[in-house]
């Protein structure tokens, strides 16, 4: 038989707003701040579900990983909820506004300091910057192969895992062998609801922080002095929709519909 | 840090309203910052007493920054054939090099590529590097990401762009963490600021809600990936001349631990809905299945591909690369026909940059008739199949 081994994973969660509420007041040029949630970023959900999977195939630990600020930890007891055993928030104001590139910088030292790991499972991006960046880049600061786009898992034997890589064309079949990280699509899993066992796990359980100096990070390496890109203006989209509505009988639609269109056809 | 400059603050809360995380209050008339704080910058802009301002710690600028010159782009090549976003990379990295008066330079990575390269050329590359090896037949992370490294290590381009692909925003980022410096994911507009020459990357950021201008002025290469469709290319010119340089990468940098086996391809012209000029997507307003139908035949009189909202892929109408959206792919056509799709934010995200969008909805309130350009109050059972039914005649199908 081929030897399969206990895995120790941990899954990278971000805490974000939820994206419906975002937006910005194109005369004032700011932030509608009104009722606008945090949530678990969705891809993470799906990231946390395939780690508890995995560990409930070949055994093991899952620890649930966030950077962020202090009210982060909802997201990490709702990941213990949901199957998680172990969490971890990186905090410290000293991390703000870190861009992608010291994000990486410091999940990787986070990551050094928690201990040994065979797998470190990422969301595909965030929705709120939506950048896709963390996974490849935290798996080139660990030195350590990286798959993005997993939209399932097929095997694991021998420290490698077997799976499909979504691509723009199709999917690619790849191996990668253990320590590695992936990034995975939602299509991989339908993540479960918190089991009531979960939820009082979740509430019990104190959650291990770290702080700049925990990790040992050079303060020149994090948040925003740390960042290599800076963001210098936001705005509002424009829209150019003209909302013109066809009125008319259904093939006076069509007609008019036609005409509009006639430049594309 | 955020800085409160308390002489100059009048306590007018603007920039406690502003904060989306909560993090500035008002107390006894002046502004207070607490930990909630991530320096996003929107209290700045909004302040009109110009009381805040973000302290960045003095940047160890890497000193050579002038040492940096040239464009580059890496072209992607795939199942034989350039990917059409390089050639629109190559359209705005020409207007870049040509403002800057430097060169403009294509790495393409692949396996019996034929005459691509000159292809390149034709679209407005001076130099091409290329690298025609058998270990680059399946696209890898680490081996295209070694290989990119060392070529930008060795010609020390200014700007470095790629396309907001699959392979792109998978190994691009490895790319910029070996090189120490900052990366702009999935651009919509590039400018070069005359003055510095820095790179003024502009991209859409939580789910297309928020449009934001990022800059890396400390660290060369800037790097960008850019989103297909939006840049122009030019017309290939078959007389233009360039150089195509066969680069030898060193045998240990065409190593990967990652092992493709394969690749399963799906239909290029049904699936890839974010390279089609045309798309046609439908929602759970379509009932069932073979509802569903009436949207690939409207999109097969089209030649358009077809798209969906995740309530018709969750229904598994159809399958999952054609879901459009935050969860699905951000598509850019120049018509985009919603049938029977209410307009969730989440929907609408994935294709309000599309340049017509039209839409077909029963319920005149629905939202997608916010972001549409033309809208039919109507039964999509009668419109629909009515509409395929015009073209086609108009077609002489
Ligand atoms: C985290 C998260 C991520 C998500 N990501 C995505 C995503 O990527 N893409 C996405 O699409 N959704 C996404 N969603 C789901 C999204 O919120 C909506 O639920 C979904 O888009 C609704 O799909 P729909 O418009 O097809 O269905 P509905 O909202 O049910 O709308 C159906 C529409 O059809 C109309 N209709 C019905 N019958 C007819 C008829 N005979 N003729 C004409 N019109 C008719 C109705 O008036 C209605 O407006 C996400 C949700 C969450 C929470
Ligand atoms: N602050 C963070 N803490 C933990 N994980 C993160 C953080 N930021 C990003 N990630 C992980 O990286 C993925 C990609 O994020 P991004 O590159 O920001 O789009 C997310 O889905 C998370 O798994």
């Amino acid at each position: 038989m081929d030897q399969i081994q206990p895995m120790n994973i941990i899954v990278c969660i971000k805490q974000v707003p939820d994206a419906k509420d975002v937006r910005l007041d194109p005369k004032t040029n700011t932030m509608a701040r009104e009722g606008v949630e945090s949530i678990m970023n969705p891809f993470d959900r799906h990231a946390l579900e395939e780690g508890v999977r995995l560990k409930e195939l070949y055994g093991g630990t899952v620890t649930a990983l966030s950077m962020g600020p202090p009210q982060a930890e909802a997201v990490l007891r709702d990941a213990v909820s949901c199957g998680a055993d172990e969490a971890v928030l990186v905090s410290d104001r000293a991390f703000a506004g870190a861009d992608t590139w010291a994000t990486t910088y410091t999940l990787a030292k986070a990551i050094q300091v928690n201990g040994p790991f065979d797998l470190i499972i990422c969301g595909k991006q965030a929705i709120d910057g939506d950048t896709a960046q963390v996974g490849p880049g935290l798996g080139k600061r660990l030195d350590i192969p990286y798959v993005s786009y997993i939209r399932k898992i097929t095997g694991f034997a021998d420290g490698v895992l077997a799976m499909h890589r979504l691509m723009d064309d199709g999917y690619d079949e790849v191996e990668m062998p253990l320590p590695g990280l992936i990034t995975v699509v939602k299509e991989i899993n339908e993540p479960r609801i918190p089991s009531l066992k979960g939820k009082m796990k979740a509430k019990k359980l104190s959650i291990k922080t770290l702080s700049a100096e925990d990790i040992g990070a050079d303060p020149a390496s994090i948040g925003l002095p740390g960042s290599t890109t800076q963001v210098v203006k936001v705005f509002a989209p424009e829209f150019k929709g003209e909302r013109a509505m066809l009125e008319g009988s259904v093939e006076e639609q069509v007609e008019q519909l036609l005409n509009k269109i006639e430049p594309y056809l | 840090m955020l800085r409160i400059d308390k002489e100059a603050c009048i306590g007018c809360g603007v920039c406690e309203e502003v904060c989306t995380f909560g993090a500035i209050a008002v107390v006894d008339g002046v502004a207070e910052v607490n930990e909630q704080c991530t320096l996003c910058g929107s209290c700045v802009d909004s302040c009109e007493a110009d009381a805040l301002s973000i302290e960045t710690a003095a940047k160890s600028v890497q000193a050579d920054l002038h040492r940096w010159s040239g464009i580059m782009v890496y072209a992607e090549y795939r199942h034989g054939r350039v990917a059409p976003v390089s050639f629109e990379l190559l359209g705005i990295g020409r207007k870049l090099a040509d403002q800057q008066k430097v060169p403009l330079s294509a790495v393409l990575l692949g396996f019996g590529m034929g005459d691509a390269a000159a292809e390149l050329v034709s679209y407005g590359a001076d130099t091409v590097f290329q690298v025609d090896d058998p270990a680059l037949e399946h696209f890898t992370d680490e081996i295209y990401g070694n290989i990119l490294e060392d070529i930008i290590q060795e010609q020390k381009p200014e700007v470095v762009l790629a396309g907001a692909t699959a392979i792109g925003r998978s190994f691009i980022p490895l790319v910029a963490t070996a090189l120490a410096t900052g990366l702009t994911a999935d651009c919509t507009r590039l400018e070069i600021r005359a003055e510095d020459g820095v790179l003024l990357q502009t991209r859409p950021a939580f789910g297309g809600n928020i449009m934001a201008t990022i800059e890396c002025s400390a660290t060369r290469p800037q790097m960008a990936t850019v989103r297909p469709r939006v840049m122009k290319a030019a017309a290939p010119d078959q007389a233009r001349k360039g150089e195509i340089i066969n680069y030898r990468p060193a045998a240990e940098r065409l190593q990967s631990r990652v092992r493709v086996l394969g690749s399963v391809l799906e239909e290029q012209d049904q699936v890839n809905i974010t390279e089609g000029d045309i798309i046609v997507a439908g929602g759970r307003g379509l009932d069932n299945e073979k509802g569903f139908g009436l949207i690939k035949e409207l999109a097969a009189s089209l030649d358009g591909a077809v798209g969906a909202s995740r309530a018709a892929v969750d229904s598994a109408w159809i399958a999952y690369p054609h879901q459009v959206g935050q969860t699905g792919k951000t598509v850019n056509p120049k018509l985009y026909i919603a049938c029977g799709i209410s307009g969730a934010i989440q929907h609408v995200v994935g294709m309000q940059s599309s340049e017509t969008i039209v839409a077909i909805n029963k319920d005149p309130n629905a939202p997608i008739f916010d972001v549409a350009t033309y809208g039919i109050v109507g039964d999509l059972f009668e419109v629909v199949p009515k509409l395929t039914e015009r073209i086609r005649e108009r077609k002489g199908q």
